[in-house]
């Protein structure tokens, strides 16, 4: 059993509770950091596409799980992240110019929609940043002097923390049938794995330094209660602005990385399945914690790759048998992950509301406690009846 | 110099005359309760006051300015905090975190100090500490500083509510039933809180309350509320003994 035995103020405003998490927090960093000796190059770009989801995830967790403001307009913060980010470094802007640039681009975008659009709460707040997210792809698609269009963009590769530093400007065109269909990038996955773990570690550091300063204190208020964060002087519509502006600029941040990730822009590549997924990640990581959109983005990424071996397997096991023929064309049915995503984010929401990060936490109590863990500590309780929200 | 006055107050929703014209003074150092039947007005005033209702008529004073059309954000800063009948505290925060929350008003710094929680963000976090810690002092709140609100029992987030308004540092304290649902010991802590609050503390009290006894204890007058008008207002064994009072309470 711990006991965390306080006695200084200070011991409140720390990055961790206790040495014990410090330790692990430590651990986890230096295996994140390891990873490529280990790792093949293809597993370490599925971590990058990891680590971006996740640092995406914790600038949607900042409006959603900290303030309570539901948003389906994150990938369009994604996508414009991406093509800014991308566009300036067509145009010579050095690599950390430009990804600050586009987060800071996004995050302005962030704060004028934020503007007409916070006045509205839960579902209506959701279709409207939706359309966010519709408008902002046709934007993408129609506006082909910066964007490409339909063509795309090509994201040239960043010019420094190449592992060859004379491969730099090595990549081409190749062309299928005439048209440019791709980017050859010739510098590693692996530059781009140690760009996201520092974008990471500062996202988590804004996200937590938020939490512990009047700012996020004021996000925290106004999800639980606006009545009362009102009356205790905090500014509904500034706060909440704020809030979906930082939100949208890191998650825009996280967009300059998605860019080269996937190393050729379209507006396909940021539709609305983005959003949808982004959102998956902080309800099954944990709404409302950072932990949370790390293990959520891991979720995610992992349930991605599975469902295809998975379909493979099935279709290569029954393929041949009469009355699986059902089975074989329901796993390749299109749309099957949109359906299993969205009977997962139910799933959660009704069995495990405090998520993969929650249920960590349960453990870790348990054993805590152990042998007086009691399973009412976390169990849900009925609120008391609330002031009408005078909304 | 005034310290606080309704003028006139009047709200309408529709036809409805939920507050018609009320006018009442409170002086420093105060306590002041309203009391009334149920759909009297008097929650109705407290929203009033803390601006989320816009009055169809009428003016609020406050230390001689005129609040009536101040921001509902702005109140707290200007010294007025109040409690919730059904508390709305931030029910997924610690005790602790709801109560820095109501250090709101005095915060200082900007946006970007917080995101880079530099040194003058920190120092300024450690005084609202001290602060903070006074008042879980003086409610004896201490054991459970770090618990969260949805673990705690309804009497101790009566008190954590208390304790919330008490850290914007008001000078006029709207408590709506601060004794509702709670048991007979815990009422008793609570009237002698709100004494203290008035005498160690020096801040003025307007409450609404039901409960006659905790009323006849602490208060030093008492406006009796009907149908959103004054019935009469005195001290406590008076307005028991008005015969509009009687009869607005037990019909007739």
């Amino acid at each position: 059993m711990r006991f965390v035995f306080k006695t200084r103020y200070e011991q409140d405003l720390r990055l961790w509770r206790h040495n014990g998490d410090l330790i692990g927090y430590g651990i986890f960093l230096a295996a994140l950091l390891a990873l490529p000796i280990f790792a093949g190059v293809y597993y370490v770009g599925e971590a990058n596409l990891w680590l971006i989801y996740s640092i995406a995830a914790m600038g949607l967790m900042i409006a959603v799980g900290f303030t309570g403001m539901a948003s389906l307009g994150h990938s369009a913060f994604l996508g414009i992240g991406a093509y800014t980010h991308a566009y300036l470094l067509q145009n010579g802007v050095p690599f950390l110019v430009s990804l600050p640039l586009g987060g800071l681009l996004a995050g302005a975008i962030g704060v004028a929609v934020g503007l007409p659009t916070l006045r509205m709460h839960g579902i209506y707040l959701a279709i409207a940043t939706l359309a966010v997210a519709l408008i902002t792809q046709e934007v993408m698609s129609k506006w082909s002097s910066v964007t490409g269009g339909f063509d795309g963009l090509p994201v040239a590769a960043p010019d420094f923390l190449s592992i060859q530093p004379e491969a730099m400007y090595q990549g081409e065109w190749f062309s299928v049938g005439g048209l440019h269909v791709g980017w050859v990038e010739l510098w590693s996955p692996v530059s781009l794995y140690y760009i996201c773990i520092a974008v990471l570690v500062l996202a988590a550091l804004i996200a937590r330094n938020l939490l512990r300063s009047p700012t996020g204190r004021a996000f925290v208020a106004i999800r639980d209660s606006e009545i009362s964060a009102q009356s205790m002087g905090i500014h509904l519509a500034y706060y909440k602005t704020t809030a979906f502006g930082i939100s949208a600029f890191v998650t825009g941040l996280a967009g300059g990385l998605f860019a080269h990730q996937i190393s050729h822009l379209a507006p396909d590549a940021f539709n609305i399945f983005i959003s949808i997924e982004l959102l998956l990640i902080c309800v099954v990581g944990g709404i409302g914690t950072i932990q949370g959109a790390v293990l959520g983005a891991a979720f995610l990424i992992m349930l991605r790759s599975f469902i295809p071996i998975m379909r493979d397997e099935v279709t290569a096991g029954a393929g041949g048998v009469e009355f699986l023929a059902g089975l074989v064309r329901f796993v390749n049915s299109p749309g099957l992950e949109a359906a299993i995503f969205g009977a997962l984010l139910v799933l959660f929401i009704i069995f495990e509301p405090m998520g993969l990060y929650g249920r960590w936490l349960k453990v870790k109590t348990y054993f805590d406690l152990f042998p007086l863990y009691k399973k009412s500590t976390f169990a849900r309780q009925k609120s008391y009846v609330k002031t009408e929200r005078l909304r | 110099m005034t310290f606080f006055k309704a003028d006139k107050l009047a709200i309408h929703f529709g036809g409805v005359k939920a507050v018609d014209g009320v006018d009442f003074e409170i002086e420093e150092g105060e306590i002041f309760t309203i009391i009334g039947p149920n759909g009297a007005g008097k929650t109705t005033i407290f929203n009033l006051i803390s601006r989320i209702y816009e009055p169809t008529e009428g003016k609020l004073i406050f230390n001689d300015e005129d609040i009536t059309n101040t921001a509902p954000h702005l109140i707290a800063g200007r010294g007025i905090a109040r409690t919730f009948q059904n508390i709305e505290l931030f029910e997924q925060a610690t005790v602790l975190q709801n109560l820095l929350i109501g250090r709101h008003a005095h915060r200082s710094g900007t946006l970007l100090a917080n995101i880079f929680f530099l040194p003058s963000t920190r120092r300024a976090e450690l005084a609202h500490r001290e602060e903070v810690e006074k008042v879980i002092e003086f409610l004896d709140l201490a054991r459970y500083r770090d618990q969260r609100i949805a673990n705690l029992p309804y009497g101790v987030r009566k008190v954590v509510e208390l304790g919330r308004a008490l850290c914007t540092e008001p000078k006029l304290l709207l408590l709506d039933e601060p004794s509702s649902g709670l048991n007979v010991e815990e009422t008793s802590d609570m009237a002698f809180w709100i004494k203290d609050i008035r005498d160690l503390l020096g801040i003025s009290v307007l409450m609404v309350e039901h409960d006659m006894s905790l009323v006849n204890r602490v208060s030093d007058r008492v406006l009796a509320l009907n149908y959103g008008r004054v019935l009469t207002l005195g001290s406590p064994s008076e307005v028991q003994s008005n015969e509009e009072v009687i009869r607005a309470y037990l019909g007739g």
